[in-house]
């Protein structure tokens, strides 16, 4: 049922060998610092927000394959959104990545996030897929920390 | 599997050892379970299920109790499991045998009720850099309470106790020593001899920290010379919610009771209570009955193999698994203890331990991957996290082979 490559797909592995958006932006409106108190993983989430577009988003820190990629993959889809479709956007990967395995996953806004459809089948690792996600709503909360717990 | 392949050079046959544990019947995502994850918690054989079946099953009913012949038997099994764990500690007397929850209870009590009376501002309590959460937590927690402070043996970097900086950590103020025997994380056999004679120099009583060394190796209470050891009974092939704290008998008879309750009383009033004798003193409510059972019957099993021939088949397994992990250019291995038991702590470079963990689960092996419950220890490696193998007298050289060839395969794929 689940095979190393359902889970490590090839994008998922590129993101994480060369995360995409990867440092500070010149022009930061909202930053937040995440943390996954399992792991110890930290990242720190940037944003630009102009008249309600996400103008800019950008992260730097260090993770595991499944969290580099999933903040990644993030940044590459919120360029350009409002803040609004941002936040909906979240609430479908989460969506994405609660539902039971064997139930085909929704599909709604998510495009290439999809691939994280995977990470349903090992639970411990959902907060390693949602850190990057929880750390942008509170980059745009304005609420400088977050974590996974 | 096959059953027997004893020889002189392997007088413990692991294979006939793992048809005593059901669970190695089971398979786990398509492959045979390789279970190295140990030092978090061991597996359990066919004799402590049956004894807790057993006591549920046709013995069963609350102890010190009843005047019926039930509570009866059901003490007098409590009572022997009580003895059995003295002996297995070489005790003095069962009276200093206290049945708790586990280690952190263990040692909880120890902090809440030898610490609350014994510390005061500016008092010091002196625990080591690689101590697991559990012996920092709590005596954290009194010495907020009390106004004592924490003081710390650094760990070098081999992951080893220098005794010279030990001694050099013990002051005036010292009032306790509280230290892991055996570390979680890198499994260095800490010198705790040298370190019970060095505090008691100095008249400071010993703490010691036995859940990484009771499913390894012997313990004499009295040879270690320490004040206080405690163990849990998960991580010696017995049940989870019971384990032992072992005090001198004078050090428990001058502490005062940890939690107030039933079963722990003489006689109560509303204007005064008087406690009951050791260990009662310290055990109020009803305990684990069934796990206490359990705990015997795993001490039972793991004498009727004896620690001589697990300390030997564990060297070898040890060993291999170093030297299969050496061969591997991306593998660090985390300190280099002198003397080591049962774990290993690996960095594969540039793979995070989360990613080789879920790699090695597919491929059926379990390991731990994380902090360990060690965090200053990992900062003090400059890590948040590694992957962790360790072993029981269970595991065989074909666990250590599965183990090194998922991790190769992890490299392969986050690196290939």
């Amino acid at each position: 049922m689940s095979d190393l490559r359902d889970l490590y797909q090839e994008v998922i592995l590129d993101h994480s060998k060369r995360p995409r958006n990867f440092r500070r932006p010149e022009l930061v409106t909202g930053e937040a610092h995440g943390r996954n108190p399992l792991c110890g993983d930290t990242l720190t989430v940037y944003v630009d927000v102009e008249n309600g577009t996400i103008k800019d988003v950008a992260f730097q820190g260090h993770g595991c394959a499944i969290s580099t990629a999933s903040a990644s993959m993030m940044t590459e889809s919120l360029k350009g959104k409002t803040v609004e479709e941002g936040r909906s956007l979240f609430e479908w990967f989460h969506r994405l990545l609660t539902t039971p395995p064997g139930i085909g996953p929704p599909a709604g806004p998510l495009g290439k996030l999809a691939v994280f459809s995977g990470v349903r089948e090992f639970p411990v690792r959902v907060k390693c897929a949602t850190l990057a996600w929880h750390t942008l709503q509170a980059a745009l909360d304005g609420t400088a920390r977050a974590t996974t717990e | 599997m096959s059953r027997s392949r004893a020889t002189a050079a392997a007088p413990l046959d692991a294979a006939r050892i793992r048809e005593d544990f059901p669970i190695f019947g089971r398979v786990v995502r398509g492959k045979p379970l390789v279970y190295l994850d140990n030092a978090n918690s061991t597996q359990k054989p066919r004799a402590v299920i049956d004894v807790e079946s057993r006591f549920y099953e046709s013995q069963y009913s609350n102890i010190h109790r009843g005047v019926y012949l039930l509570s009866q038997e059901a003490t007098d099994l409590y009572d022997r499991a009580r003895e059995r764990v003295a002996r297995f500690l070489n005790a003095r007397s069962p009276r200093e045998i206290v049945f708790v929850r586990g280690t952190t209870e263990a040692i909880n009590l120890v902090a809440s009720s030898w610490g609350r009376t014994r510390l005061t501002e500016g008092d010091e309590v002196l625990i080591s850099a690689m101590e697991h959460h559990s012996g920092i937590v709590p005596w954290q927690m009194i010495c907020r309470e009390t106004g004592a402070r924490l003081r710390v043996i650094p760990v070098d970097d081999d992951g080893e106790i220098d005794l010279a900086a030990a001694e050099a950590a013990f002051t005036a103020r010292t009032r306790i020593l509280s230290v892991i025997h055996v570390s979680n994380a890198l499994g260095t056999v800490n010198p705790v001899k040298a370190l019970v004679c060095l505090a008691r120099a100095r008249g400071v009583p010993v703490l010691l920290d036995g859940a990484q060394t009771i499913s390894h190796r012997s313990v004499d209470v009295q040879d270690l010379g320490c004040d206080f050891y405690v163990f849990s009974g998960h991580k010696l092939f017995g049940p989870t919610g019971i384990g032992v704290l072992w005090a001198r008998e004078a050090i428990l008879d001058a502490m005062p009771p940890y939690q107030g309750g039933g079963n722990m009383i003489r006689t109560v009033t509303f204007d005064e209570t008087t406690y009951a004798p050791l260990p009662f003193k310290f055990e109020a409510g009803t305990t684990n009955i069934a796990g206490t059972l359990g705990l015997a019957a795993a001490i039972d099993y793991v004498d009727s193999i004896g620690y001589d021939a697990i300390a030997a088949h564990e060297a070898r397994l040890v060993a291999s698994m170093i030297e299969g992990l050496s061969a591997i250019p991306e593998v660090r291995l985390i300190g280099r203890p002198k003397e080591r038991v049962g774990v290993v702590s690996l960095v594969v470079d540039g793979v995070h331990p989360h990613d080789v963990g879920t790699v090695l689960d597919l491929e059926g092996v379990a390991v731990r991957a994380g902090h360990h419950c060690v965090q200053p220890l990992m900062s003090r490696f400059g890590l948040v996290a590694t992957v962790r193998a360790s072993v029981a007298f269970y595991n065989t050289p074909e666990d250590v082979a599965a183990l090194v060839a998922a991790v190769r395969k992890s490299i392969a794929v986050f690196r290939g």
